[in-house]
């Protein structure tokens, strides 16, 4: 299968080094403290947060730090074939450890003792880069939520097909068999939080390609920076300052 | 801009869903022309000076490649709608398109106009998807006249009627490819243009043609829905349809659904499909299987014009024999099927000449003209010429462009000539299209890719922990006299504990060629190298293969090497994998080898190193044949060509000597031993090489041939049959020798796999009783011993494995490609042999001794040792078979006198002339006749 045609075309009209469409909205859901939608071109996901709230479950309180807790879904419309998506499944309790463990990394949790705070994320339309889409969303809700955060975190994905590395798979891209790395960064502090391939790339191939994801990061972080600076002035504007 | 596009999809499952794409629309896609003021013409195609720029629809690409592939045709955009829609319907064709869009020589540039935001439309509600891409079409050619302005002609090819006029009305110039082509004033281009098939021809046309005068030949062909819900039912099979090489009758389609083949008997039930094609067939009833193969035996026996030719070497060269003609009543085992439709066809051009027929009367008008293909599975096509005169006597390529239900033959149109019929360059040359073989001179690319010129071991070589200097032993080659590209020197050294080391040194190839450089995807495509009588088409540069590479005598050389310790029983103690410099002392052909060893006077060193070696050589043959390694034999068959005319000057059998046998027995034991090593390294993506056991169906022949002389083989097991064969000897000394060739000639060649593919068991070599095998000794002209150096290097850590390892299907496809080419290879040289035994006898009618293989209705088979080549003697006249004087008996395979005076038996010796005679004006053939 040719996924960069000679012209240098891929299959939707991207060049290798392009990413698809971003588009973010904050405060989509008034009920949580904090919530935004994510979309990466046909892959879009909600966030809400709920937090820092008092412990639900008194055994798990943690007396230095903040509770950080992540529930992923996918809805069942997700994909085109609206089969039921079991919660709780092996691969959405791993990315459930996934986003948790990459938005812990930069929640300033020590400021928040014996507190808890809740991440949720489901998947209304998956189309490849889904992980990737989760933790931006996840960004936005937090920073929406006014939780301190160390940095913004931003994550990309970044594959290798027909020996040309590729930014932002969709789905489409995404089954062919290449390898897929996702990578999470904090701009601002340039360091990698998260890093997850699947099948096996060459060491210096790899490297190029995981540059090439962290490009992708940074240019999220600096579309999630304008929402954030645009939604700011609004509420500004609102409160009439 | 982003644009979405959704479409509903069947699933694998049968269920449909929805699918939505995102489709990204530009504003960076650039025309291609040079002069344009607003695009970035750095990738421009299109020539500066062109007045004429031509937009080429799907219809023209698809039909008329041969046409645009003629360099009168240029400055040609392809669209990227054009390039889809083609590649889902022709994949050979899309490839071609590819190659003109990538060549530099032609000016065709790909303008995606699907991806720019000013050429994309939007399919409408009710229109059908053709429908949208003409009108994508027709939006891009405006979009390309607007754009381009008035000095600049875009000239719409379409034959489309519909199309053209809706062009027109859109103020686009449009024309159809005729008259097009007629507009350049070349009369010659128009034989090359695909006349349009009967029903796509306007209707007065039409009128001429009316069905009902003409006889339909060939059952209709079920629609495609019908074919697909035939196919989910399980009443019609998919499968490839192979036509028997020997007998363009039977065709064989292999069929997943009921897990055999399907035999399809005869043209009508192959209604109209050619070798390669994706068929779907439907079984007969079971009480016609019978029917319909007797039909087809006895077509076989009308249609035989079994020419002399090379006697096989292997079950591949060599027809499939109907089983046995005793027991033709009995039930046959084998489903038999008719063909109801084609799913895929594989048309391609065919290399052949025109059946010889009289010049019409008016000289220069179109004439209609047989066309027969030398590959004897095609069936003839019928073709239009305007050149008869001038194809008569030559060898020529036409393509096929349709068949329909009315025509006993397809029709295709002349694409181009070769040559004169029997002259050797253009025989040669057909003999490489036939086998597809590229024997182009390597590109300017892949020549960069090899190290200046003129190379030496460097010091870094020397210097590099990786590699061991041997320059001190006493390294050797042999090799057949005459031979530049030698890839394997040995040596052999006593050591003091009374054990013997010895080292097969390999050239080191690898060193040279890289993993994704143009010359390692060169090599690669090419697989091997060619040997032809009078030439070699290497796959690699002569630079390296002569020089760089070639272990010569008295130079330093890069090898990768094998080095054991063996005892003086030829025990292997240890085996030792590693890159070396050696300088060779002597490059010794197999004579001077073998005249060395046997003059009792030399008592040099290397002499002493040759005879230990062939002591230990003998010991290890002797182990082999104990494992019950077959001793096969082959009529190989050895040309002495005149180095001024190329001429064949003598020909005889290949004679092999001790030396020869030598050599050969050591790169075995390279090959086994070197096949474990990767193979423990890399179980899953590990290249190596099975030999197949023959079945007992493929052993038939021999079997009853053997019978009918009395001898009774055991081919439970290759150690059994060895073991038969090597009790196999009659009171003339010939006799073993003849019967091991039968032998060879019922087994398939190894073939090369990729060892994630098979399990353990199916790995075993056959014809070596080796449980693994691979190709090591000879990288410089197979790329399988490429793959496998590069293999073992990773398995010592000198360097890593290439991406390619890491995919078993890419591995899988090479190993396809390697036996393809092989295959061909092998193919190529016996027909080129063949060409050349009938150069040779051209002026030399000669008597000689023949053995008699198979005894026919008419005759008998015989084999010529001498020459190498079997054919048909005939008793008598063809057609006169019936109440002849000659009486056949099945049982005994003998032929007899009526009168009981004369009988010939099966491997009996007969004395036969032999002639080349041309029964039809340049059609020369050999004939074998009985003194
Ligand atoms: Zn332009």
């Amino acid at each position: 299968m040719e996924y960069v045609n000679p012209e240098g075309l891929r299959l939707d009209g991207r060049r290798p080094m392009e990413m698809r469409q971003l588009r973010a909205e904050i405060g989509v859901i008034s009920k949580a403290d904090g919530s935004a939608v994510f979309e990466m071109g046909n892959t879009k996901v909600i966030a809400a947060v709920y937090g820092p709230r008092e412990v639900q479950n008194r055994s798990q309180q943690l007396n230095d730090q903040a509770l950080v807790r992540c529930e992923y879904s996918m809805a069942n419309f997700s994909t085109g074939d609206r089969m039921r998506k079991p919660k709780g499944d092996r691969r959405s309790t791993e990315i459930s450890l996934v986003i948790r463990q990459t938005m812990e990394a930069c929640i300033l949790t020590h400021l928040m003792p014996r507190s808890q705070i809740d991440i949720f994320v489901q998947v209304l339309q998956a189309d490849g880069g889904t992980r990737s889409a989760c933790i931006n969303a996840a960004t936005l809700a937090l920073a929406d939520a006014g939780i301190p955060m160390r940095d913004l975190v931003t994550s990309c994905s970044s594959g290798f097909l027909n020996g040309t590395p590729l930014l932002d798979l969709n789905y489409l891209e995404d089954s062919a068999g290449g390898a897929d790395v996702t990578v999470g960064i904090l701009p601002k502090l340039d360091k990698v939080t998260l890093l997850q391939m699947d099948a096996k790339l060459q060491m210096d191939t790899f490297e190029n390609v995981m540059q090439l994801a962290i490009e992708g990061c940074k240019a999220v972080a600096s579309y999630i920076r304008e929402i954030l600076l645009e939604n700011t002035k609004q509420l500004e504007s609102r409160r009439g300052i | 801009m982003l644009q979405s596009k959704s479409f509903v999809k069947k699933t694998k499952q049968g269920r449909v869903v929805k699918v939505v794409r995102e489709h990204y629309l530009r504003d960076d896609i650039y025309c291609g022309a040079p002069l344009c003021k607003v695009c970035d013409v750095a990738a421009s195609r299109l020539s500066s000076t062109a007045s004429t720029i031509l937009v080429v629809d799907t219809n023209v690409v698809l039909h008329q490649i041969d046409l645009l592939e003629n360099p009168a045709i240029d400055d040609v955009v392809v669209l990227s709608v054009v390039l889809e829609e083609v590649k889902n319907k022709n994949l050979g064709v899309y490839n071609r398109l590819r190659a003109l869009c990538s060549n530099s020589q032609r000016r065709f540039f790909v303008f995606s106009n699907e991806y720019h935001k000013d050429t994309y439309v939007k399919i409408e509600t009710g229109e059908s998807p053709n429908d949208r891409n003409d009108r994508a079409i027709r939006v891009a050619a405006q979009w390309y006249q607007n754009h381009l302005g008035s000095a600049v002609r875009v000239l719409l090819i379409t034959n489309d009627r519909d199309n053209k006029k809706k062009a027109v009305t859109d103020g686009i110039l449009a024309e159809t490819v005729e008259s097009y082509v007629k507009s350049l004033g070349q009369p010659a281009l128009l034989d090359l243009i695909v006349q349009p098939p009967s029903d796509d021809v306007t209707m007065e046309d039409a009128e001429d043609l009316r069905p009902s005068k003409r006889k339909t030949i060939y059952p209709e062909h079920k629609p495609m829905s019908e074919i697909t819900s035939g196919l989910h039912r399980g009443i019609y099979h998919q499968g490839k349809l192979r036509v028997n090489r020997y007998n363009p009758f039977e065709a064989y389609v292999g069929s997943e659904s009921i897990g055999d083949e399907i035999i399809v008997y005869g043209r009508t039930n192959m209604n109209r499909a050619f070798d390669g094609d994706i068929v779907a067939v439907e079984l007969l009833p079971q009480d016609r299987w019978q029917e319909e193969k007797s039909l087809a035996i006895a077509n076989d026996e009308d249609e035989e014009e079994d020419d002399v030719h090379l006697a096989p070497s292997s079950a591949d060269d060599a027809p499939r024999v109907p089983s046995s003609a005793g027991d033709k009543n009995a039930m046959p085992t084998r489903p038999s099927g008719r063909v109801i439709g084609i799913i895929k066809r594989n048309w391609h051009s065919y290399c052949g000449s025109l059946d010889p027929m009289p010049m019409p009367a008016g000289e220069g008008g179109i004439a209609h003209a047989l066309f027969v293909s030398k590959d004897r599975r095609i069936p003839k096509i019928r073709m239009q010429t305007r050149q008869l005169g001038n194809l008569l006597d030559k060898r020529i390529i036409v393509a096929v462009d349709s068949w329909d239900r009315l025509s006993r033959h397809p029709s295709g149109h002349y694409v181009r000539t070769i040559g004169e019929i029997g002259d050797r360059d253009t025989e040669s040359e057909v003999v490489l299209i036939e086998n597809d073989i590229d024997a182009r001179p390597f590109s300017s690319q892949v020549l960069a890719c090899l190290p200046p010129l003129p190379w030496s071991v460097s010091a870094e070589d020397i210097s590099n922990p990786i590699r061991q200097d041997l320059r001190h032993l006493r390294v050797f080659s042999v090799d057949p006299p005459g031979c530049k590209d030698i890839d394997d020197a040995l040596h052999c050294m006593l050591l003091p504990s009374g054990h013997f080391e010895v080292g097969v040194h390999i050239a080191d190839v690898t060193n040279f060629v890289h993993p994704g450089t143009p010359l390692d995807d060169e090599a690669a495509t090419r697989g091997t190298s060619v040997y032809l009588v009078e030439r070699r088409i290497d796959m690699l540069p002569k630079p390296l293969t002569e020089d760089v590479c070639s272990l010569r005598s008295d130079v330093e050389r890069l090898t990768f090497s094998v080095i054991w310790e063996m005892t003086p029983e030829a025990e292997i103690i240890s085996t030792r994998y590693t890159k070396a410099i050696i300088k060779s002392c002597a490059a010794l052909s197999y004579v001077e080898a073998q005249a060395r060893m046997d003059d009792s006077r030399l008592m040099d060193p290397l002499t002493t190193d040759l005879r230990n070696m062939n002591v230990l050589a003998k010991i290890m043959r002797q182990k082999r044949i104990e494992r019950g390694a077959l001793t096969l034999a082959s009529a190989e068959v050895k040309f002495q060509i005149d180095t001024e005319t190329h001429d064949p000057l003598d020909i005889g059998m290949y004679q092999i000597r001790e030396a020869n046998q030598m050599i050969e027995e050591f790169m075995l034991a390279a090959n086994i031993s070197v096949a474990k090593k990767i193979l423990e390294h890399f179980p899953p993506t590990s290249l190596l090489r099975r030999h197949p056991s023959p079945t007992k169906e493929m052993l038939e022949p021999l079997i009853q041939t053997a019978a009918a002389v009395g001898l009774c083989l055991d081919v439970t097991s290759s150690k059994a049959l060895a073991d038969s064969l090597d009790r196999a000897v009659g009171e003339d000394p010939y006799f073993n020798k003849l019967i091991r060739i039968l032998a060879t000639r019922c087994m398939t060649q190894a073939v090369y796999f990729c060892s994630g593919d098979l399990s353990p068991p199916e790995f075993c070599h056959y014809g070596l009783a080796a449980p693994v095998y691979t190709h090591f000794t000879s990288p410089i002209r197979r790329y399988a011993d490429v793959i496998v150096h590069r293999l073992l290097a990773a398995s010592l850590g000198i360097c890593r494995l290439p991406d390619i390892f890491q995919e078993r299907p890419r591995l899988t496809s090479i190993a396809d490609n390697l036996n393809y080419r092989h295959k061909n290879a092998q193919m190529a040289s016996r027909a080129s042999v063949e060409l050349h035994t009938l150069i040779y006898f051209r002026n030399r009618p000669t008597d000689t001794e023949a053995r008699i293989l198979k005894i026919r209705s008419n005759g008998f088979i015989v084999f010529v040792p001498k020459y190498g080549i079997e054919g048909p003697v005939h008793l008598m006249a063809r057609g006169q078979k019936e109440g002849g004087k000659w009486i056949v008996d099945e049982q005994q395979q003998k032929i007899k006198k009526i009168d009981g005076q004369d009988s010939y038996g099966v491997l009996q010796t007969v004395r036969i002339h032999m002639e080349v005679v041309e029964p039809q004006p340049n059609r020369p053939k050999l004939q074998l006749t009985l003194i």
